[in-house]
């Protein structure tokens, strides 16, 4: 059986006659120093997102999702060693600096897990949201503030000028984080990183948040980057999900497919595992042994190769490629075989 | 196994707790069968973990009884004996691995320390027993032997579980158990919790927002809102076919496959901080 | 959602005490090594000190070092050296004492006020707050008028002093343990009290303890040596370093400056150590924490 060409993830994710690429991550690999040497994190990520489209980041523990959106937004911790490259618009993210950078970052905004964490208590909500406007882009006070109203009200909080006054822990954990959402949106920005921005609520605020997320998303024309560990939160409001295992994609698709037709069988593991809300049954499909980080895995193999039902020694042989299949992406050197009964284990 | 003569293992009747002006629990009762397990569902502010911390004594109740085994459980234990008897008959898991065993205690020891607490055992029988309650929660010795910091989280709740169960209790409350770990580790500890549940006739009370879980792994279920009963029954009905406003809300927010978030109501400005 | 998964054991697990004062770096070794020397000559000093410290030959008074006498003669004629390496014991004995008396009772309440929270808890602080506003060398006064002057009594004074310090600092440590998880885990299991604190709560804040501990004897012993320097302290003629400095004081002024100068940079030294080596713990414990 012929193997199809590994191809570039760039030029496969992208077809012919559509807007270039406004996010364009080609072969980055991040190493940290953990336990006093220098580990790999990611291995050779590579996505791509265009103007406009929704991509969902789906991981457990260690696959590296959060470290992508922080290299992405230049957060890597110091002593970060990085090869390949970010581009933002054609432009090189890393060799970037001052104004340069400034604009970057109104740009591209992130909305973190933990609102509290990130804002700052002792300052007024109007603070905190208008400060990009006023001291980057030089917006006079008064018209920073009418924005920031406005901006509130298409999150859905009202209260008018008195909300401005606020502070951070006078408002719930939701309706802080709308307030982010707000404030990222504020500068107008063309790509919002979205670092699991609903784990932290409740199950009914969540589905509220992520309700005003794709509904301004969409709004505003805005490109998004969705990190999450819930594979369904992502299809829910992503037109393509990319799956990361051990600090690698292993798999991008369309959202639509990715849970009855997946080309991984991390994510149709995954997904499998997941309990259901509409049946009962004895025992779930777990999977064998826990998720590994970049540093822990083989390098020299399939880093899933130990907990796949699927598993045969071509994968143990090489580190599988990224290779195109009908329009998605997927590092399973089995996947033609195996298409269509991902779920259930070989024997 | 504490002997019972029928009846509910666990019965709480018009359970009530307020927090000065707060009512964080208003007239909540419940009942347990024996070799049962209960889901009590809610979000935050609904008085969920309130009602577990109750139940183990961790908070008293301003107003209602609780009872275990048979024995009342409404007013806190006043001997120390009270107590560990009270340990024997209901246990807890928390939800949080990492701040749930002592940093410093190895798996061993911990399940040891519990055993010491309950019998009078030898030394060699301990030994045995804490080897037989580690492998009930899947882990091995060498993992039993290693402090918190070397271990995963899922490994972490499996202590939690092999220490909860080293009292032998007729009920282990599981607040948010399995919330803070990933799925894949979270479908191992769910199976592993119904083999327990299997093997040993332990009830369980489930503390969860997740409804899906809850549908694994309960009975029955009883829906809170705001301190409040809404909804109860049997887990399977009451998800297939929610009868009150707020469970139908709540079952509406859970992802699923071809989900979509759409407002529960046009969006409306939220007026009061202490809402979402 | 969990952060991150452990690598697999790769270190040995070393004892607690060396990892730490390892771990401090340069600063912190060379601290621990001068702490060590000091604790040596505290022990051995009489055994070391090449002459008799005690006995006084005026003939011989404020002459410099040369023949054998290291550091020449103090004011009475004494040999300087010996007198230092004898006077450690005390210098170090006190501060020694003072510690631990102040450390177990300061550890002791805030402990309890930290399990008990609530109404004992406001009593505790209250208390620990009124404690706090007497300066050492006050109690040090009232001690020496009620006891008598002399170690002891100056002994005593300081700890009290410096109890409600400890506890302060331990009880926001304390309350912290005594809300995590696995106490209340214990608490359902129906361990008692005194066992969760015992065998929890203290090994879990023992860091921090031998951190502020470690810092605590270099207040005690600038402390007590002021109060020595006082006469309220330890007795000329006694070798303490703070004695000496008082007894040899008019020397720096008439051209004899060693013997004071070299009892003061003894006590700066010793003192110096123990700080930046608490200070290095200190940050490690908190390091440790998060």
């Amino acid at each position: 059986m012929n193997e199809p060409a590994a191809v570039s993830a760039t030029a496969a994710a992208a077809p012919a006659g559509v807007a270039a690429p406004l996010l364009e991550i080609d072969g980055l690999n991040v190493r940290l120093i953990v336990r006093g040497a220098l580990r790999p994190v990611l291995r050779e990520v590579s996505l791509t997102i265009r103007p406009g489209e929704a991509l969902g980041l789906v991981g457990e523990s260690g696959s590296g999702k959060s470290m992508t959106a922080r290299a992405i937004d230049r957060l890597l911790p110091r002593g970060a060693e990085v090869e390949g490259s970010i581009r933002y618009d054609g432009h090189d993210v890393a060799a970037l600096s001052g104004t340069g950078l400034r604009r970057y970052r109104n740009q591209v905004a992130m909305i973190f897990q933990d609102p509290r964490a990130h804002v700052n208590p002792v300052r007024r909500i109007g603070d905190f949201m208008t400060e990009a406007l006023r001291t980057n882009l030089g917006v006079p006070a008064a018209e920073a503030n009418r924005r920031a109203l406005e901006m509130l009200g298409q999150v859905g909080i009202g209260g008018g000028a008195r909300r401005l006054r606020q502070h951070p822990h006078e408002l719930s954990g939701g309706m802080l984080q709308r307030v982010t959402i707000a404030a990222a949106l504020l500068t107008e920005p063309r790509l919002l990183l979205a670092d699991e921005p609903t784990t932290a609520l409740d199950v009914t605020t969540q589905a509220e948040v992520m309700a005003i997320l794709d509904d301004l998303r969409r709004e505003f024309g805005l490109a998004m980057l969705f990190i999450t560990h819930d594979l369904e939160l992502a299809a829910a409001i992503c037109d393509r999900t990319a799956v990361m295992y051990a600090g690698q994609i292993v798999e991008v698709r369309s959202s639509a497919l990715l849970h009855d037709d997946p080309l991984h069988p991390y994510t149709a593991a995954l997904a499998a595992a997941r309990p259901d809300i509409s049946r009962t049954t004895a025992r779930l499909l777990a999977i064998t042994g826990r998720p590994l980080s970049a540093f822990e895995a083989p390098s020299a193999e399939c880093a899933f190769a130990p907990r796949c039902g699927h598993a045969r020694d071509a994968c143990r042989a090489a580190l599988p490629e990224l290779v195109e299949l009908d329009g998605g992406l997927s590092r399973c050197v089995r996947v033609r075989e195996i298409r269509g009964r991902l779920g259930t284990p070989d024997d | 196994m504490t002997e019972i003569n029928g009846g509910p293992v666990l019965e709480a009747v018009g359970l009530r707790k307020e927090f000065g002006d707060l009512i964080a629990v208003d007239d909540v009762s419940l009942r347990v069968q024996p070799a049962r397990s209960v889901a009590i569902v809610g979000e935050s502010g609904s008085g969920k973990t309130t009602i577990a911390r109750m139940i183990v004594g961790l908070e008293r109740p301003t107003g209602g009884t609780i009872s275990a085994c048979g024995h009342d459980r409404s007013r806190p234990a006043r001997s120390l004996r009270d107590r560990r008897r009270r340990g024997h008959e209901v246990q807890i898991v928390f939800q949080d691995p990492y701040t749930s065993l002592d940093p410093r205690q190895t798996g061993e020891a911990a399940i040891d320390e519990v055993l010491r607490l309950h019998h009078g055992w030898p030394d060699q029988r301990r030994r045995e027993r804490t080897a037989e309650l580690i492998d009930l929660v899947g882990l091995d010795e060498r993992q039993s032997r290693s402090l918190p910091r070397m271990l995963s989280g899922g490994q972490r709740q499996r202590v939690a579980i092999a220490r909860a169960l080293a009292a032998e209790p007729r009920i282990l409350i599981l607040d948010e158990s399995v919330a803070a770990l990933d799925v894949s580790i979270q479908a191992q500890v769910l199976n592993l919790l119904a083999d327990i549940r299997d093997e040993t006739g332990v009830s369980y009370v489930l503390i969860s927002h997740d409804l899906a879980v809850v549908r694994q792994l309960t009975d029955e279920v009883v829906v809170l809102h705001r301190g409040r009963v809404v909804e109860r029954g049997p887990t399977s009905q009451v998800l297939d076919d929610p009868q009150d406003d707020y469970t139908r809300r709540l079952r509406a927010s859970v992802p699923r496959p071809g989900w979509k978030p759409v407002h529960a109501v046009p969006a409306r400005p939220q007026q009061e901080a202490g809402s979402q | 959602m969990s952060t991150g998964v452990p690598v697999a054991v790769l270190e040995t697990e070393r004892p607690w005490m060396l990892t730490s004062v390892q771990s401090t770096g340069l600063a912190g070794i060379a601290s621990a090594a001068v702490i060590a020397a000091a604790a040596l000559v505290a022990v051995f000093g009489p055994l070391l000190a090449p002459y008799n410290p005690d006995l006084p030959n005026l003939s011989l008074a404020w002459i410099g070092p040369g023949g054998g006498h290291l550091l020449g003669f103090d004011v009475q004629g004494r040999d300087v050296l010996s007198r230092l390496l004898v006077g450690a014991r005390t210098s170090m004995l006190g501060p020694f004492v003072v510690v631990i008396v102040s450390v177990v009772t300061g550890v002791g309440f805030a402990v309890v006020a930290a399990w008990r929270r609530g109404a004992v808890d406001a009593v505790i602080s209250s208390g620990l707050d009124i404690l706090f506003a007497f300066p050492g060398i006050l109690l040090a006064v009232l001690a020496t008028a009620i006891f008598g002057a002399g170690l002891p009594a100056a002994a005593i004074a300081l700890s009290i002093a410096y109890m409600p310090y400890i506890a302060r600092v331990l009880r926001g440590a304390a309350l912290r343990e005594r809300s995590q998880p696995y106490v209340a885990a214990l608490e359902v299991q129906g361990a008692s009290a005194t066992s969760i604190c015992l065998r929890h709560l203290v090994p879990n804040i023992l860091p921090l303890i031998v951190a502020q501990a470690t810092i605590l004897f270099g207040y005690a012993m600038v402390d007590l040596a002021a109060i020595s320097f006082l006469g309220l302290g330890v007795q000329p003629p006694k070798p303490d370093w703070g004695v000496m400095i008082s007894e040899n004081q008019t020397g720096i002024v008439q051209g004899y400056p060693l013997p004071a100068l070299a009892a003061g940079l003894c006590i700066v030294a010793v003192v110096i150590a123990f700080n930046v080596l608490g200070e290095r713990l200190f940050e490690r414990a908190q390091a440790g924490r998060g």
